[in-house]
């Protein structure tokens, strides 16, 4: 019996694809969550954009309440783990959830060097703005990489930019000679092989969700559209005013991304969405953390 | 001969390329009119809660579908929940993901194929009715009654083609 290989860590995100993870800070939140057909829970103390407004040091959450959000709902839990921070991703180990997310949304324990996830049985994803990234991640045992985006502005723009880097990246290998990889596989330093599988998928070899600034139905299906696999939301749904009617709409658009009508739909009489940011006005660029 | 594919959310991408292999036409299936167009259904894995939660907003009726229906994992919750199959499930029966595995099912016909189960439910309780395709260890793994057939692992995630290939021969008996 075979158990906690690559094969398994790669597969539970390939039924999350077409869904929405939704960040939660409670037990009710997660539960409504859920009920509004979230496929995953992110479990963290503070979302985004509270992060963003108390500054300070973000930190991995209180295993009690990451414990209380296990016990509240059926569909897989993740949590986040400070890039670099081995010991906070071996006390998620511990508790049991079904994926670690190692997050430039904490801030950073280390600045060189990000977590050995090969180490781990538990399976990891983690944020990129561009192929080297999320190659240099998956080498480093992540079985699932999402854009970073900039989390907590409810503003996609980083989101769509670092997709669209990636895609255009993935689409130059296809003309690639054998030499001219090698080069790539140097510039991204990642073994040539893995280079070669991306050029052969003309995609990433694991599953790539969208992430950082999704906030509206609309910005859910712009990412399927540009090729994500599925939909992180932050602040997004509980800093709306009706997080449980944004919450399903998000989840339709995100299966219906090619249908303006369902769409349009969707979208009618939401109520006011998170305030969003404009990225120049930040002090801190979060997708700069971590390379 | 056109499978339909669940494509609200879950691997139906994996089945559709397994389904390739087999030279077997397929269209995902996102609206209940579509229903119409197809000889059978095959609902992947994925989220249960999400695809119930999606199946009842789109007015899905697949009670009154009366063709073959697959359902992997999740899809085998979803039959279940709707009444669809006549079992008893425990979702997440052997734990969260850190107990998925991998491991041979034994199917009747004497074949074994590669079993993953991640985050899997099991078949608690089985009738007379209820047919034992493939089993883990003791377990009913891939059952059927009548003209519906559930896995609790994902056929569609390995190369092996066979447990796909019982249910084409399904469509076709019917």
């Amino acid at each position: 019996m075979e158990e906690n290989t690559y094969e398994l860590k790669t597969g539970l995100a390939k039924m999350l694809k077409g869904g929405v993870i939704m960040d939660v800070v409670t037990a009710d939140q997660a539960r409504i969550a859920e009920t509004a057909g979230a496929v995953a829970v992110m479990a963290l103390e503070r979302v985004p954009s509270d992060i963003r407004k108390d500054g300070g040091v973000a930190r991995m959450s209180d295993p009690k309440m990451i414990k209380e959000i296990k016990s509240s709902v059926t569909i897989p839990v993740m949590a986040k783990t400070r890039i670099g921070h081995f010991v906070e991703a071996q006390i998620l180990e511990a508790l049991e959830i079904d994926y670690i997310d190692e997050s430039e949304v904490l801030t950073p324990a280390d600045e060189n060097a990000h977590v050995n996830k090969h180490n781990y049985k538990i399976p990891f994803v983690c944020g990129a703005r561009n192929l080297g990234e999320a190659l240099r991640r998956i080498n480093e045992g992540a079985a699932m990489i999402r854009t970073k985006g900039e989390a907590g502005t409810g503003n996609v723009v980083e989101a769509v930019r670092h997709m669209k880097q990636m895609t255009s990246e993935i689409v130059a290998l296809k003309t690639m000679s054998e030499d001219e990889l090698n080069v790539k596989a140097k510039e991204y330093q990642v073994p040539v092989e893995l280079v070669k599988q991306v050029k052969e998928l003309q995609r990433l070899p694991v599953v790539n969700f969208a992430a950082g600034g999704i906030a509206t139905p609309a910005d859910a299906a712009l990412m399927m559209q540009l090729g994500c696999d599925g939909v992180f939301v932050g602040s997004g749904i509980f800093k709306s005013s009706d997080p449980a009617g944004r919450a399903k709409a998000i989840v339709q658009a995100t299966t219906h991304f090619n249908n303006p009508k369902i769409v349009a739909e969707v979208s009618e009489g939401l109520g006011e969405a998170m305030a969003g940011l404009e990225i120049d006005t930040l002090d801190v660029k979060m997708a700069e953390r971590g390379n | 001969m056109k499978l339909g594919i669940l494509a609200l959310q879950g691997s139906f991408h994996e089945h559709i390329s397994l389904l390739k292999k087999l030279d077997v036409e397929t269209i995902q299936i996102k609206l209940p009119e579509q229903l119409n167009e197809i000889d059978g259904l095959i609902i992947p894995g994925g989220e249960s809660t999400t695809i119930l939660q999606l199946l009842e907003k789109y007015k899905f009726n697949l009670k009154e579908f009366n063709k073959a229906i697959f359902g992997t994992c999740a899809g085998c919750i979803v039959l279940a929940e709707l009444g669809l199959i006549d079992v008893k499930i425990e979702r997440n029966a052997y734990g969260c993901q850190l107990y998925s595995f991998v491991d041979d099912v034994l199917l009747e016909n004497g074949d074994k194929v590669r079993g993953v189960f991640i985050r899997a439910p099991k078949i608690i309780n089985l009738n007379d009715e209820i047919e034992i395709l493939g089993k883990h260890n003791e377990d009913p793994v891939l059952v059927k009654q009548n003209n519906i057939m559930v896995a609790t692992f994902h056929p569609e995630l390995t190369k092996e083609t066979k447990v796909h290939e019982l249910f084409l021969g399904m469509i076709k008996e019917n």
